[in-house]
């Protein structure tokens, strides 16, 4: 809302936005009701895309999967009704409460490492110097790549027993071979393909940052201000709307981590269950063993998952979120 | 907004540096490339791992080469299982175009008649799409496996595509809605002072209009879908349709033990089409999040 409509609005708004008509101000006031009901058409026939599909696409098939969420509905067997069954069933399931701790731990860790170094490498490149571009190009890129299956084929080989990770630790005296084919640290190879992927929040967070008026640290300058109370007391408060929005999307994405996961761990989330990724119990419930109904209903606890959590942050943003231009009080 | 560092108002004028300036200088360039060499380094590694002989490729720590071969691009453009190569790439392609033309197609309507049309039912709508925007898409997996394959379509890239042209990404329907609140109010009024019906405001006025937010979305789309793997994985069987992704991971899953480099070569050029998008269209795509993101 901050971001002015300079990039937004192309130069031949404004020019015919400022051309002289006379008519112009009781326009919409005085629409005829013809005119009103033309809106209304074109609106409907615009959205009828929109409403097949999410009819047929989405919605629907949601509440398909809450339906199949109380069967036992396997693909090639079929299935009927079993209540809460599935529900029950996936607390006492060992594979439920590794995936959740896989997921979480990864969520946990991934999200405030990526979004820290994000903020700094931000905060850096927001000082006017040459070879910002440069940087920031430099830095934005693996965004777009990490998720890429190439990539996490590329990690698997970086993380291998031998290769470049357990050779640069083993000069720190580090023995346990590749990250990969150990299950007490092979996580932390998804979460730094998390963190390499810091550039993404990065450029929001410099946008942010850019939009932070001067004359505040200026004026806490004269006041004798250090730079980390500046930091403090002006750069977060400033940011806390974007802080808001990086942290809630970032992770709502990092509960869904899929793609990395399974080409790194398969199906079974090796080595020990170690990568055993929420969505890839999923796919593999539903895709490897077929038995749909109960992978909807693990569908759902995510959902219900993600839910609480956005909710939470919802609820806590509105305490820590600081919006320029209106009273918090 | 100025996202362009070099003229932020913060920069005061050019003046002789003073010591203690260059060595702050100095000391931000040496931060910053230490950052750049972490984030380089994966790249870089894989680069050079394509013309390694096979033996050098894991265990080398150094993206330096100390002997070289061309034969793993000789065996990358071999493909697998005798599909080549080239057509893997042309599979990735077709989605990735579909999937430009179906976001441009439907975001724009849907998101023109959310965004700047009234009409019973539009908020509720438009809560709709803030909801998707949030939800993950996992829940919805399964049933819409059933409902293609009781079309019939599993096994072709239409499960892939339709929801791109039914503006069904909520991600780029909201993009579109932020931009186009973004343009005057006056302009439609003018136009339908000028006897303009909304067919044509959309057409004439707003299409052209959101030319900056056509560019970044087809981007990313394009991008998106040219990684998209777990579309491929569920709905894709069948060796000849598959796009890059499903091959990197058949190979991986099969012939990369024997042939490390093939499989290095071929994900290198995997890769190479969007690190190309992203040199040609840096400027737009890093403006189209930061706006994007701001705003959301």
């Amino acid at each position: 809302m901050s971001a002015s409509p300079s990039t937004t609005a192309p130069p031949a708004a404004k020019g015919a936005g400022a051309r002289p008509a006379p008519g112009d101000r009781g326009a919409a006031k005085r629409r005829s009701p013809i005119s009103r009901r033309g809106e209304r058409l074109v609106g409907y026939t615009f959205m009828t895309p929109w409403i097949i599909g999410s009819i047929v696409f989405t919605v629907g098939p949601m509440l398909w999967s809450l339906y199949l969420s109380f069967t036992d509905y396997h693909l090639i067997l079929g299935g009927e009704f079993i209540g809460l069954d599935n529900y029950t069933a996936m607390f006492a399931d060992p594979m439920f409460a590794r995936a959740v701790k896989v997921t979480l731990v990864y969520v946990l860790l991934a999200v405030p490492l990526k979004l820290v170094a994000s903020l700094l490498v931000a905060m850096l490149l927001t000082q006017s110097r040459r070879g910002i571009g440069f940087y920031r190009a430099a830095f934005y890129m693996p965004s777009l790549i990490a998720m890429s299956v190439g990539i996490a084929i590329v990690w698997k080989a970086l993380f291998s027993t031998g290769g470049p990770q357990d050779q640069f630790m083993s000069w720190f005296g580090w023995d346990g071979g590749g990250f990969i084919g150990n299950p007490d640290v092979s996580i932390i190879m998804l979460v730094l393909l998390s963190v390499w992927t810091f550039g993404a929040p990065m450029v929001i967070f410099m946008a942010g940052l850019l939009q932070v008026p001067g004359e505040l640290y200026e004026a806490a300058e004269v006041d004798g201000a250090g730079k980390w109370h500046r930091f403090v007391h002006i750069t977060i408060p400033m940011l806390s709307p974007v802080i808001f929005f990086n942290v809630l999307m970032e992770t709502v994405h990092a509960f869904q981590l899929f793609g990395p996961a399974f080409i790194i761990g398969g199906t079974a989330g090796g080595p020990a269950w170690s990568t055993l990724f929420y969505t890839v119990r999923i796919y593999a419930l539903a895709f490897v063993d077929l038995r749909m109904g109960y992978a909807s209903a693990w569908a759902w606890m995510l959902v219900l998952a993600v839910g609480v959590v956005t909710l939470i942050m919802f609820r806590a943003a509105k305490n820590l979120v600081y919006y320029a231009g209106e009273d918090n009080k | 907004m100025s996202l362009d560092t070099a003229t932020a108002p913060r920069v005061i004028a050019r003046r002789r540096r003073t010591p203690a300036e260059r060595v702050k200088s100095a000391v931000w360039h040496l931060a910053l490339l230490a950052v750049l060499v972490v984030v380089l380094y994966p790249a870089f590694w894989v680069l050079t791992a394509t013309i390694k002989p096979n033996a050098d490729i894991i265990t080398d720590i150094s993206p330096i080469p100390t002997s070289f071969t061309w034969d793993h691009f000789a065996s990358a453009f071999d493909g697998m299982a005798g599909v080549p190569l080239w057509r893997f790439f042309w599979n990735s392609f077709v989605i990735a175009a579909l999937s430009v033309v179906g976001i441009l197609a439907s975001c724009s309507i849907t998101a023109y008649a959310l965004g700047r049309l009234e009409f019973p039912g539009r908020k509720a709508m438009f809560a709709v799409v803030i909801a998707t925007l949030l939800l993950p898409g996992q829940v919805m997996l399964i049933p819409q496996y059933l409902i293609f394959s009781e079309m019939d379509v599993v096994n072709t890239i239409f499960p892939l595509v339709i929801g791109k042209f039914l503006g069904l990404d909520a991600f780029f329907v909201f993009m579109y809605v932020q931009f186009l609140r973004g343009i005057p109010r006056e302009l439609d009024q003018a136009a339908t002072i000028d006897g303009a019906g909304h067919f044509r405001i959309f057409f004439s006025i707003m299409l052209p209009l959101l030319r900056p937010a056509i560019v970044t979305s087809s981007i990313f789309t394009f991008i998106w879908s040219w990684n998209d793997f777990m579309g491929p994985l569920i709905y894709l069987h069948d060796i000849n349709k598959f796009p890059l992704p499903r091959l990197l991971q058949s190979y991986n899953n099969t012939e990369a033990v024997s042939n490390y480099g093939g499989m290095m070569a071929m994900t290198l050029l995997s890769l190479v089409p969007v690190v190309l998008f992203f040199l040609v269209f840096q400027k737009f795509l890093i403006k189209g999040i930061a706006t994007s993101g701001v705003k959301g």
